[in-house]
């Protein structure tokens, strides 16, 4: 059985990876990713990995991927260039070949007896929540902390990066319209009412009693 | 299964996700193959663990999926970014900094 199911999972996953690198519309090679996170969560659970599996399933194929979908359908496909031509294309597929074929050979001359047997004797708590969580707060502590620290850094870059420069919030000669505006008697001589009387326009915002 | 076959399979995907950084043009499809390389050694790293019959191999794993995040995160920020300035999509076209 689980046999079968590693077959269907691994080349659900190789398929998955071969869509991604050869399908032309940038949206659907995200999709085919979508296709290999969750052959590769099947994988995991295979691999008694079951809290690993959930969170590919639900950060990678939910969160990011979803992600991505909003920034292709927001970019659109105009124009690009899809792949290389001539030489650079043959001599990355080369690079390509070369390194399946030095990795197949690191692995069949391995000196590590235990791949060829199916993992040690896992006892019946292996890969659960409480497991990760307490080797995440114990073992682990200063990655984790780290890890969060990276998600924070990230999530202000790219806010900071992709934020709207100039444009209409940020124009000064825009008068900026606030909450006390709308609430704030007329004639009660406030500095706002003064700056529109000193620029020669009535002040048409606020409360007329 | 043996572990080895999950490691063919995670040699497999890294290769696929290394020709495909190598030839795509389109920078999001980068971002995807860089994914699809970082998957392959999730996998990897998750066989290792069970065939030790030890946790400490997801617990990396995690912290690689929390590591991709960031990396899409950012990738996208300077995709939108370079976007919204009008450039062209594409990692050939952009030579500013070819001097």
């Amino acid at each position: 059985m689980s046999e079968v199911l590693f077959f269907l999972a691994g080349s659900g996953a190789i398929a998955g990876a071969l869509g991604v690198v050869s399908l032309r519309n940038a949206f659907y090679s995200v999709l085919a990713l979508v296709c290999h996170l969750l052959s590769l969560a099947a994988l995991f659970l295979l691999l008694q990995a079951q809290f690993v599996a959930a969170a590919q399933v639900i950060v990678y194929a939910g969160a990011v991927m979803v992600l991505y979908v909003f920034v292709v359908s927001y970019i659109g496909q105009g124009g690009v260039a899809m792949q290389m031509t001539g030489r650079g294309r043959i001599g990355g597929y080369l690079f390509a070949g070369a390194l399946a074929a030095e990795l197949m050979i690191a692995m069949l001359g391995s000196g590590l007896h235990a791949i060829s047997t199916d993992g040690a004797k896992a006892d019946a708590g292996f890969g659960d929540p409480e497991q990760i969580g307490s080797l995440l707060l114990t073992k682990f502590l200063f990655p984790f902390e780290a890890a969060s620290f990276l998600l924070l850094i990230a999530a202000v870059g790219a806010v900071v990066l992709a934020r709207r420069r100039g444009g209409a919030i940020d124009d000064p000669a825009q008068p900026v319209l606030s909450v006390m505006d709308m609430i704030r008697d007329e004639h009660l001589g406030t500095m706002a009412e003064t700056v529109n009387a000193g620029e020669g326009a009535q002040p048409t915002i606020g409360r007329s009693s | 299964m043996a572990i080895g076959w999950y490691l063919a399979v995670s040699a497999i995907v890294f290769s696929i996700g290394a020709g495909g950084v190598l030839t795509r043009r389109n920078p999001l499809v980068t971002l995807l193959c860089l994914e699809l390389m970082l998957n392959a050694a999730n996998l990897a790293l998750i066989a290792f663990s069970r065939m030790h019959g030890n946790g400490d191999g997801q617990v990396f794993a995690i912290i690689v999926m929390v590591v991709a995040a960031c990396e899409v995160t950012v990738g996208l920020g300077v995709i939108v970014a370079m976007h919204r300035r009008g450039l062209i999509i594409d990692v050939d076209e952009l030579r500013e900094l070819h001097g």
